[in-house]
């Protein structure tokens, strides 16, 4: 198949698109516009709904009414749009409603610097809104990466019943490179209920995890609600069914952690430094262990996909085998770094940080790297 | 069918406190409801979140309690979804007047077919009798002690002038009025509103001094007209109009494109 040159939010779209979404609700903010703007423009043709809201609060809880109607569906934003959206997103979260958030990260906090990039969402996708809740996070750092992680973005929320949210900074989403399209990649569709409507109890999960939701209007009557509730929907205020509820949803991601963590280790085997990133900075950190290796020097890159949950683990054992320095550079005062250092201990990890809305260059890298060796 | 039938029996006693008015809201929805043609499973009830958006999970349809204020937006997404569901909204004064405000004009402005049906007790409920943006001027409430100087919106006016294409006032005291503006405002074709002046005796009552629930329906009785009396808050239909709905738009331009004709 020939390669298209696009660009990383026009991925996007065809990711979502490709991945069965047929439903588009949003409001414009810089740099995700172009998303919306092509959902627009493609979905009518393809009987979808596009739908420009009056706020992000609406487009969340558009998408989440669409997909409990049974249509795939999907925003996306920046930070401020992404800080309305935190409520609705936990409400996803505990009524186990499939969606897709995408977040193309801008300068923060606040308003910010909306044309440039920044990593400073890593936390605020995982933990932003309240409470304990299910949540996964995937970051592409290429344009191939978008369209493939969108397929995969909504593949997990319908496997999981869980919101999944995109996170990928400006200059990847403004990034044009050439795409393949692949139009056979695996798309993975929710499970419908095995019992008739009469024995049928939404959130019964028997064995498993993961609940089978009846779209509305197929029959099925039930009651969804974002109150801790029981196998029927309805609240409760029963201890051990909260408690219950709550674990499950935790364990549901948790306990299916080596089938949604995703990444990529190149050299990784004999490496004594390693760098770890995603998104624009992992561009450089790619062409500085490049330029390493072929000094001699053992250097190894280790690419995250999946955010959330974190590789923990990957990272434990890493550094038990290597023994290595990590060099973590990022676009935020160090927020993958402080998670990282829940497994790597903080003085071997070097941190290459700018929050000025600029670039991390290979020549910052390199400078980290000589401070290591 | 019968509107007991429409009940989860099995999800009783409800929530609300003996004299609450959002029942018989309720029964008179349900009764409106019964009187018509529609399936259950084609039925879907969206609430916010109050003692009035509690109304939902007594409801055998789709049912689906959301976040305060969002009701709205929540429907219209299963709404343009699945065009061929009934979708229905519960909602408190707060809830769709207060935080949920914005999405309530602009669902009116787009003229989307949902039918919101406003429980209007003049006061947060759920949150123990906190003033809302119906608590009439002066009225006390618990966060307005000395009487509330802010000044509460007329509903029926700013849904009409938001766009709305049926808007209605009715009231608990006039059951059998609320459900036939209920049930017309069920068979608009466009994007409905019905404000219900309800009765909460336990705060807006006690703390006003208004007495038991049987004498705040006397002070509904005495205090609106169905006839348009001077003085009276007025009940009835105010706007019923024939306008292009959101959804059949949405599906002409959906038609359009496939047909290769683009925008003329
Ligand atoms: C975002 C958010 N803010 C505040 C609350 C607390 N809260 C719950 S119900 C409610 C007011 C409900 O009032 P109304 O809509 O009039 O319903 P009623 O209880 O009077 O029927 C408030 C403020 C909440 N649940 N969510
Ligand atoms: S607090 Fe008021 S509105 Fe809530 S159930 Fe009691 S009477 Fe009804
Ligand atoms: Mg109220």
């Amino acid at each position: 198949m020939s390669k298209r040159l696009i660009q990383g939010n026009e991925a996007c779209v065809e990711g979502a698109l490709a991945a069965g979404a047929r439903f588009f609700a949003g409001y414009p903010i810089t740099p995700s516009t172009e998303i919306a703007e092509l959902m627009a423009e493609k979905l009518p043709a393809l009987g979808g709904v596009f739908m420009q809201m009056e706020d992000e609060i609406a487009s969340i809880a558009a998408i989440i009414g669409a997909s409990i109607a049974g249509t795939k569906a999907m925003t996306a934003t920046s930070g401020p749009g992404f800080s309305l959206m935190q409520e609705n997103l936990g409400f996803a979260a505990m009524t186990e409603v499939p969606i897709v958030v995408v977040n193309v990260t801008r300068g923060g906090p606040s308003t910010g610097t909306p044309t440039k990039p920044s990593q400073g969402d890593f936390m605020q996708a995982r933990w932003g809104c309240h409470g304990d809740h299910p949540i996964i996070v995937l970051a592409p750092s290429s344009v191939q990466e978008v369209y493939n992680l969108t397929i995969t973005a909504f593949n997990m929320s319908e496997k999981y019943m869980v919101p999944v949210v995109l996170l990928y900074d400006e200059v990847v989403g403004h990034l044009r490179e050439g795409v393949e399209l692949k139009g056979t990649a695996e798309i993975i569709n929710r499970d419908f209920p095995l019992v008739p409507p009469e024995n049928y109890r939404p959130y019964a999960t028997g064995d498993g995890l993961i609940p089978k939701l009846a779209p509305f209007g197929s029959g099925y009557r039930y009651h969804m609600s974002g109150l801790s509730h029981d196998e029927t929907g309805f609240p409760t205020g029963n201890p051990a069914t909260i408690e219950n509820l709550v674990v499950r949803l935790q364990d549901k991601i948790e306990k299916n952690r080596q089938d949604i963590i995703k990444y990529k280790a190149i050299d990784v085997e004999d490496a004594e430094v390693i760098f770890l990133a995603y998104g624009s900075p992992l561009r450089s950190a790619l062409q500085v262990q490049k330029q390493a290796r072929a000094r001699g020097e053992k250097v190894g890159l280790i690419q995250l996909l999946t955010l959330w949950p974190f590789p923990h683990e990957l990272l434990t054992e890493t550094f038990a085998r290597n023994n290595a320095d990590f060099i973590i550079p990022e676009l935020s005062l160090g927020q993958l770094a402080d998670e990282a250092s829940k497994s790597v201990p903080r003085d071997k990890i070097t941190r290459v940080n700018r929050n000025d809305g600029a670039l991390i260059t290979p020549a910052q890298l390199e400078q980290a790297l000589k401070g290591v060796r | 069918m019968k509107y007991k039938d429409f009940l989860r029996k099995d999800k009783m006693p409800h929530i609300w406190c003996p004299g609450c008015g959002h029942g018989m809201v309720l029964s008179s929805f349900l009764r409106a409801l019964a009187k018509r043609e529609y399936h259950p499973d084609k039925v879907a009830v969206i609430s916010g979140i109050g003692c009035s958006s509690r109304a939902s999970g007594y409801l055998n349809f789709n049912t689906l309690h959301t976040t305060h204020g969002r009701a709205i937006p929540f429907a219209t997404g299963i709404k343009m979804a699945k065009p061929e569901l009934k979708v229905v909204v519960l909602t408190g004064d707060g809830d769709s007047a207060a935080i949920g405000g914005n999405h309530l004009i602009h669902a009116a402005r787009r003229n989307i077919e949902l039918t919101v049906i406003v429980f209007n007790n003049n006061i947060y409920g759920m949150t123990s009798g906190q003033y809302s943006p119906l608590t009439p001027h002066m009225r006390l409430a618990t966060t307005a002690p000395y009487g509330n100087i802010d000044y509460p919106f007329d509903l029926v006016k700013l849904a009409e002038g938001a766009g709305a294409s049926f808007v209605a006032r009715g009231a608990t005291a006039q059951p059998r009025h609320l459900e036939k503006i209920i049930g017309q405002g069920l068979d608009h074709n466009g994007f409905s509103l019905i404000e219900v002046i309800t009765q909460c005796p336990t705060y807006f009552g006690r703390k006003n001094r208004m007495g038991s629930a049987v004498d705040m329906l006397q002070w509904q009785r005495d205090n609106t007209s169905t006839t348009g009396k001077e003085g009276k808050i007025p009940l009835g239909i105010f706007v019923q109009e024939e306008r292009p709905e959101y959804c059949a738009n949405y599906h002409h331009l959906v038609k359009t494109v496939a047909e290769g004709k683009g925008s003329e």
